[in-house]
């Protein structure tokens, strides 16, 4: 009887967006009469924050605070199409889309701005904190505030911009499978400490120590719930779940929490991570989609500790103590 | 089915209701009461979505009977902000971004919220066993454990300073 | 967490304000105050619950299907069948050209698994909605079925779908979606040691707290609202309206707020029903996936079971790798023809390999139709692919970290599916692990980059 630790690596990479591409997504931008910007999507957010990003995406590209835009989604009434959620596109896609409309509606204010200031147009800056001026001189300025109220009420101009963002689709060759499945790729890097106890096969994760390439972190604790809740769900795929525990045959499907299992809070390794930054040259300020590859890593980085520490090598998942033990009483003859 | 009298305190204000007989407090609370935050996750008291505190406890609504809450004290999340300001829970949850779809997140502070109740000065095992009860899908556990220090650390020092 | 800029920073602008810094969420002030409002935070009068009746059997012909006890139970209002459904076709990819379509709404003359849907009970409570199936009395022949993806595909196994005719999707006229890159005999016959290994995965749940649902509700003017926590909403209005032979702008779809998705929630599984039950009734129906349901009966993670075959020089080169892949499609076609692409597209794993064979089959079994999730085609393929990596480091006596070093793709190299690498960072991802994890490798190692391939 014996805890026998053990550690294992494992290398990934991960496509953003929808395999083969053909995902668009649009988005329509615009200001109100007092310098606030809508963006109209009809975007889903399952929790990781998209609301939150393509806020900071569109107040980047306007030049203007993240607080002064509001995200306005989803309805299919008045947000334009948008391909879905999932597949790690939303970062990329739909904020490219944003991206173009902020653009076209941040040109339109500088126009208004520029006659406002008897300049050009090309002489003009935002400062970031709600203000145009011109570059050089900036005592000669107008608030947002203003240039919209004048964009509105004098001039009759649409501060208002549409983008829209696809990948072009992409059709595999039937004998040779040549193909573009994706455009950009982040990346990962997970070594897993574990702890095994070889009486019960109970395997414990002491540490998952993990490098992710992003292209680039937009919101970084928010990427960091990504890779600390990803990384909770590939422990949780590698050691706990299943539907089916005795697949392929059906019996004893769990349709509970009570068997269905997951880790809880007092299963949870250290986690220590890292960011690596190769902005990809067509993602949103170089931004690649990280959602999914977080819980890719963990897993096999698991089953290679285990490896380490017992010598036994479980090659399906999960890796239930049951499994771990039988592999130990093999060994010992 | 016949209908039941239930006359209880619900985040502080006396409550008076004919609900169904043998329907839930959580059936309660969202259809009959209009309040949305106690979740409905699993309704097989597996999941913990559904808690509320009856009367200090952390309980499960989606097996309590509405009609057994008689007489009793039952907070749910909307009872914990006291005129507009945020409970050091609802504050170390924000900044420690310790919720991201927020669907478990009203039942994790409720839990969160006894346990801090009776024991000001929790170790980390402590709140791993209070919160055990509540499963989150997103956030993989670690910034809701560090809110909840954080919360209690805020809270031993207000009572401090009062 | 830490930034590692070293790597790359010549690529990086640095004067960025509003991104590339931590801003709080925009929706944690709601969630914490319990004010986020999903789907189901809502009440509206008249609210018809929809209870679904399902298969108990994993493979069986329907006789018969009678309703008429279950119509006289109190507070049953209407119970839908397959005759109801304006266009009883519930291939969600047809958008996007999969064909043939392979699965109903509701099931008429077979089911192909256990917990298909067979027959919609609407009713003026959830009471009464499970008192309704209960009553509702369907006749089977039981069949033979199929649950092992090798098995299904030999011949004479139980057909499990004739709308293949088959027990596999076909990729235009192959049984599989197939790469090939170079010559994988060539490159086994060159290299020192060969091996095959297969590995095995079995469904996987979503178990998002928030179960799949939608509550849809009839306006004044002849259209409908769906409040759906689907994770896209156009993809949802148009196959429901596909569904319901409905002109697209009668429909709307609310949502944009999920109780985590995860994959799961992009099956357009219960706004069809609940559309047409809002249509039939003109009262607003909800249709809520118990847990149950979500557990058993929404589609999972695919079950995957993946052959690999290697051949590697003495000194660490992977000169070929041949795969097999077998998704555990169940019993529809569902996501999964694209899914299984995507695994071959993701083949041999980011590498650079001379010699790459690769055939990825998509399987019908008599099982719920798996579907996406987290990680799409690739998450059990990384699995295999990453265990079989420190098989062959170990089989070398290479470091597992070096022996991925060596072998990583870098810019500029051809990838089996013959497209140039670009923005590769696989090398500095792992010396930053190393260095993390104290996790010492040679300084040859250390040296290299992804940006281009060393002498």
């Amino acid at each position: 009887m014996a805890k026998k630790r053990g550690r294992g690596m494992a290398s990934v990479n991960y496509p953003t967006g929808m395999n083969l591409g053909g995902d668009p997504s649009q988005a329509l931008v615009h200001a109100t009469t007092t310098g606030s910007f809508i963006v109209t999507l009809s975007s889903v957010d399952l929790g990781q924050g998209l609301k939150t990003v393509m806020a900071q995406i569109c107040a980047e590209t306007l030049g203007v605070s993240t607080d002064n835009v509001i995200i306005d989604t989803a309805d299919t009434d008045t947000g334009p199409h948008c391909m879905g959620t999932f597949a790690s596109r939303g970062t990329h896609r739909i904020g490219n889309a944003i991206i173009m409309a902020a653009k076209e509606a941040k040109s339109v204010m500088l126009e208004v701005a520029a006659e406002e200031l008897e300049v050009d147009s090309g002489d003009l800056e935002t400062d970031g904190k709600g203000n145009i001026q011109v570059k050089g001189s900036p005592q000669k300025s107008i608030s947002v505030l203003n240039t919209a109220l004048a964009a509105h009420f004098k001039h009759g101009k649409m501060i208002s911009g549409r983008g829209i963002f696809l990948q072009p689709r992409s059709y595999p060759e039937p004998e040779t499978g040549k193909m573009t499945p994706a455009t950009c790729y982040a990346h990962a890097c997970t070594v897993a400490e574990v702890e095994v106890d070889t009486e019960t096969g109970e395997v414990t994760v002491l540490a998952l120590k993990s490098a992710y390439e992003v292209g680039r972190a937009l919101n970084p604790r928010m990427v960091e719930q990504q890779i600390i809740g990803g990384a909770w769900m590939g422990l949780s795929h590698a050691l706990y779940e299943t539907t089916e525990p005795y697949y392929p045959d059906r019996s004893h499907g769990p349709v509970d929490f009570n068997q269905y299992l997951m880790p809880g809070p007092g299963d949870l390794p250290r986690f220590e991570n890292v960011i690596i930054e190769r902005p990809a040259p067509d993602g949103p300020f170089g931004a690649k989609g990280v959602g999914e590859m977080t819980a890719n890593s963990p897993i096999p980085a698991i089953a290679n500790a285990i490896f380490d520490a017992v010598g036994v090598r479980v090659d399906s998942l999960p890796i239930t103590p049951e499994k771990v033990l039988r592999g130990i009483q093999a060994l010992n003859g | 089915m016949t209908k039941v009298a239930v006359q209880f305190t619900l985040n502080g204000q006396e409550q008076s209701e004919f609900i169904e007989g043998g329907s839930t407090l959580l059936a309660a609370l969202r259809g009959k009461l209009g309040l949305y935050s106690t979740k409905a996750g699993c309704h097989q008291g597996t999941c913990g979505a559904c808690t509320v505190i009856i009367d200090g406890e952390p309980r499960l609504s989606c097996l309590t009977l509405a009609e057994r809450c008689t007489g009793k004290e039952v907070t749910t999340l909307e009872g914990l902000t006291s005129n507009g300001a945020l409970h050091p829970l609802q504050q170390a949850f924000m900044e420690g971004f310790a919720a991201q779809c927020g669907f478990c997140t009203p039942g994790m502070i409720l839990a969160a919220k006894t346990l801090l109740d009776r024991n000001p000065s929790p170790s980390r095992d402590d709140v791993i066993d209070a919160i055990s009860g509540n499963i989150c899908r997103c956030t993989g556990y670690e910034p809701i454990i560090s809110a909840v220090l954080t919360a209690a650390e805020q809270l031993r020092g207000k009572k401090k300073n009062a | 967490m830490e930034y590692r800029k070293e790597y790359f920073s010549d690529a990086r602008r640095e004067d960025l304000t509003e991104v590339g810094v931590t801003r709080q969420r925009s929706d944690v002030l709601g969630h914490v105050t319990g004010k986020t409002q999903y789907y189901a935070d809502r009440t509206f009068p008249g609210l018809l619950h929809l209870k679904m009746v399902r298969s108990p059997h994993h493979h069986a012909r329907i006789k018969s299907i009678d309703i008429s006890k279950a119509l006289k139970v109190p507070g049953v209002v209407r119970i839908l069948s397959a005759k109801d459904v304006p266009q009883n076709i519930y291939t969600i990819l047809c958008l996007i050209q999969v064909e043939p379509n392979d699965e109903p709404v509701l099931a008429f003359d077979k089911v192909r698994y256990k917990g298909e849907q067979i027959a919609a009970v609407l009713a003026e409570s959830e009471q009464a909605a499970l008192a309704g199936v209960a009553k509702v009395k369907v006749a089977y022949e039981e069949l033979p079925a199929v649950f092992d993806v090798e098995e299904a595909l030999k011949p004479g196994a139980p057909l499990v779908n004739e709308y293949h005719g088959r027990n596999w999707f076909t990729y235009e006229g192959h049984h599989c979606r197939r790469v090939r890159f170079g010559n994988v005999e060539e490159g086994f016959a060159e290299a020192d040691h060969v091996i095959e290994e297969m590995y095995q995965s079995s469904p996987i749940e979503h178990a998002p707290t928030e179960t799949t649902g939608c509550i849809v509700v009839p306006d004044q003017n002849e259209r409908y609202a769906c409040y759906s926590n689907t994770q896209a909403l156009y993809f949802t209005l148009d196959n429901s309206a596909l569904i319901l032979n409905s002109p697209f702008h009668k429909l709307r779809l609310i949502g944009g707020t999920v109780g985590g998705g995860f994959g799961g929630k992009v099956d357009v599984i219960t706004e069809p029903i609940a559309f047409l039950s809002a249509m039939l009734t003109r009262r607003p129906v909800k249709y809520e996936y118990t847990r149950e349901e979500e557990m058993q009966v929404s589609s999972p993670r695919a079950a995957e079971r993946i052959y690999i075959k290697d051949g590697v020089t003495k000194d660490g080169r992977i000169l070929a790798r041949k795969v097999r892949l077998y998704v555990d499609a169940g019993a529809y076609s569902r996501h999964s023809p694209y899914g299984t692409t995507k695994a071959a597209a993701h083949m041999p794993g980011p590498y650079t390999i001379p010699h790459v064979w690769v055939d990825c089959h998509c399987v019908y079994t008599n099982r719920t139709p798996s579907s996406a999730m987290r990680g799409f085609g690739v998450t059990i393929g990384d699995f295999a692919l990453e265990v079989q990596m420190d098989k062959l480091a170990r089989l070398v006596g290479m470091d597992p970290m070096e022996f991925r070093i060596l072998n990583a793709y870098r810019d500029g190299d051809m990838k089996a599916h013959r497209k140039e690498v670009q923005g590769a960072a696989l090398v500095e991802c792992v010396k930053a692990a190393a260095d993390l994890a104290h996790w010492p490798i040679g300084e040859r190692y250390k040296a290299m980059s992804s940006e281009k391939r060393e002498a």
